[in-house]
């Protein structure tokens, strides 16, 4: 038996903290659960008194957010059966596909503007941040709090002008603009944490690359980028929830062509009264990958959400 | 000799991309790197800043464009801070800050404090607890209308099965007594685990040699608790405040979805009000002047408290 710290915890302190917490974990969980289970539900277990924890699984939820339908007699429906498992499920309820929802491009638009915009402020905050923590530059304090204070903005507040640019200079409701919108945003982020990544690797590597007689640049590209990977990767990462999460500029700057799905999920309704189990399984298709990339990444977290502000 | 990495890769670069950017000195690298980023920012934050300024003076409307334009100096301004329903959601939004900054800090660091008694999988459990936080506030918000709604929903299941009352009887985002507290609850289910996070970067970060130390002058669990665990965190606890009330004054996107500021206005907190005036009643100067007036408020707020946790870290 090993000798043990006087400031161990005990045993029974333990115990009783492990059951605490895991408790609150679990009320935390039971929402999440319940999004993932009302969208395998039927229209009618969703609905149901008292809430239903055992059901009978279907997918008319996840066929109801990919298609639209309308109403069909029982004599056109006999006449033509269903083929296909789908066809199946909606011929149930009297109905018959009519064609694809939008939900399926305002996912893609989430996956391009998302992307987009992760990629450029990656890259340009890992050039801005090489600048800040390599060289004296003039006005350095200022600039970097200048960067900083740039989120202490509304959304809404700063909404209203670039509404009036984009409308201007004819961006609205493009791919092109929501990107720039959010590079412009994360780029904070990105400077601020790919900074104290940066600040990290030792100066002697580049140093003793110069010596060699490579320049600035190329010391830049091939010694600090691969030391710096991870760094830049979970940038990234915290850069694509963002945009993936962002809500308040997609719902005032986008209509149609570019609109993302956070302010898409929320206008799913059915016919007769919201289809839950359409909206639940639109929203565990858009929740689920940030949730895996959270159990991924939570090594990384703290420092993302912070702003670098704290380290581990 | 030994070929190294960058021996390798200073000859895999092309001399044509390779000549001109040696000869680059390094302060002008320096601002080729930085120019673009200082640039966008200028172009998506400080020029619309400078413009909705300038609106603010004025009685423009965005929905008519071609109208004439007056200059109306601090008409737009006087209007706001005389406004007794301004007054109301500058309350409403006071309000939802107190409550979910006290019940954030106490659950926030309690689990904290917990979790760093390091039981077994506290790991496991710390990754759950984060992930209402990682996800979209407006999906999340309109999903949670569904677990509040009166007897179908879970909310009101679980709340009838430990008070014995009846589900239907009682609905978070219709009554006017219930709907702050409904934005209330999901924000600190939504959030609590950020103040956690910083907590327990605190609570890591004090050094066990301090409660050794203190073990051997036999001070009891509660005076080191006092004297150690509590000051040591104070500035970690005090940075999640900053972070969180920015945010929740900023708070915009879950709250629409949840109550859309009803019923009545019992939780129309400014973001909301602000996004009525510019976006559905069109007055852009008008909200333009709130925006500012919002900002500046934020920002006013922030320095003083940033000075008070350098004093703090300080000590």
């Amino acid at each position: 038996m090993s000798a043990t710290s006087p400031t161990e915890p005990g045993a029974r302190l333990k115990l009783v903290s492990g059951l605490l917490v895991g408790l609150y974990a679990l009320i935390t969980l039971l929402p999440l659960l319940w999004i993932i289970a009302t969208g395998f539900k039927s229209s009618a277990d969703a609905i149901a008194y008292p809430p239903k924890l055992v059901f009978e699984p279907t997918l008319e939820g996840y066929v109801n957010l990919f298609t639209t339908q309308t109403r069909q007699t029982p004599e056109m429906l006999a006449a033509d059966p269903p083929t296909t498992w789908y066809e199946r499920i909606v011929s149930e309820k009297g109905m018959v596909i009519a064609g694809p929802s939008r939900f399926g491009e305002r996912f893609l638009n989430s996956i391009i503007i998302g992307f987009g915009s992760t990629f450029l402020s990656v890259f340009l905050g890992t050039l801005a941040a090489y600048a800040f923590s390599r060289y004296r530059v003039p006005l350095k304090d200022d600039l970097l709090f200048f960067i900083l204070s740039t989120r202490m903005m509304p959304p809404i507040a700063v909404a209203i002008p670039i509404f009036l640019m984009f409308r201007t200079i004819g961006l609205s409701d493009t791919h092109a603009g929501m990107i720039l919108l959010y590079t412009a945003v994360n780029l904070s982020l990105a400077v601020w944490l790919l900074k104290g990544f940066i600040d990290e690797i030792p100066r002697e590597y580049e140093e003793a690359a110069l010596i060699d007689g490579y320049s600035r640049f190329h010391a830049f590209v091939k010694v600090v980028l691969p030391q710096a990977a991870t760094g830049i990767a979970s940038t990234a990462i915290f850069c694509l929830i963002f945009a993936w999460n962002e809500y308040a500029f997609a719902v005032l700057l986008t209509s149609g062509t570019a609109q993302t799905a956070p302010p898409f999920i929320p206008t799913i309704i059915g016919v007769g009264g919201r289809d839950w189990p359409a909206v639940a399984a639109g929203a565990t298709l858009f929740l689920l990958p940030v949730m895996v990339f959270t159990i991924l990444l939570r090594k990384h977290l703290l420092r993302g959400i912070t702003f670098g502000a704290v380290r581990k | 000799m030994p070929e190294t990495v960058i021996e390798r890769a200073a000859a895999a670069t092309p001399a044509q991309i390779a000549r001109p950017l040696r000869s680059l000195s390094d302060r002008a690298l320096a601002w080729i790197f930085i120019a673009p980023t200082i640039f966008l920012l200028l172009a998506v934050n400080i020029f619309p800043l400078i413009w909705t300024i300038r609106l603010s003076f004025t009685n423009f409307r965005a929905n008519r464009p071609n109208a004439e334009v007056q200059f109306v100096g601090l008409e737009n301004y006087r209007r706001i801070l005389t406004d007794p329903d301004v007054w109301a959601t500058m309350q409403v939004t006071a309000h939802f800050l107190i409550a979910t900054l006290v019940l954030q800090v106490v659950i926030g660091f309690a689990l904290a404090w917990l979790i760093n008694q390091k039981f077994r999988g506290n790991d496991l459990w710390t990754t759950i607890i984060v992930l209402p936080m990682m996800l979209s506030p407006a999906v999340v918000g309109n999903f949670w209308t569904f677990l509040y709604q009166p007897q179908i929903g879970l909310f009101n299941a679980a709340v009838s099965f430990f008070t014995g009352g009846d589900p239907a009887g009682f609905s978070m985002i219709g009554e006017v007594a219930l709907a702050p507290w409904a934005i209330v609850i999901v924000d600190t289910w939504m959030w609590t685990p950020f103040v956690m996070l910083i907590c327990l970067a605190g609570l890591r970060s004090i050094p066990q040699s301090i409660y050794e130390a203190a073990e051997c002058d036999r001070a009891s669990k509660w005076r080191q608790f006092v004297t150690i665990t509590l000051p040591m965190v104070l500035p970690f606890l005090m940075l999640a405040v900053l972070f969180r009330g920015i945010e929740n004054f900023k708070m915009f996107d879950l709250v629409v979805q949840l109550t859309g500021g009803g019923p009545g206005s019992t939780t129309e907190l400014t973001s909301i009000t602000l996004k009525r005036e510019a976006f559905e009643k069109w007055r852009t100067g008008y909200a333009s002047a709130y925006a500012i007036i919002l900002f500046v408020a934020v920002f006013g707020i922030s320095s003083i408290y940033v000075k008070a946790l350098n004093k703090v870290k300080a000590r």
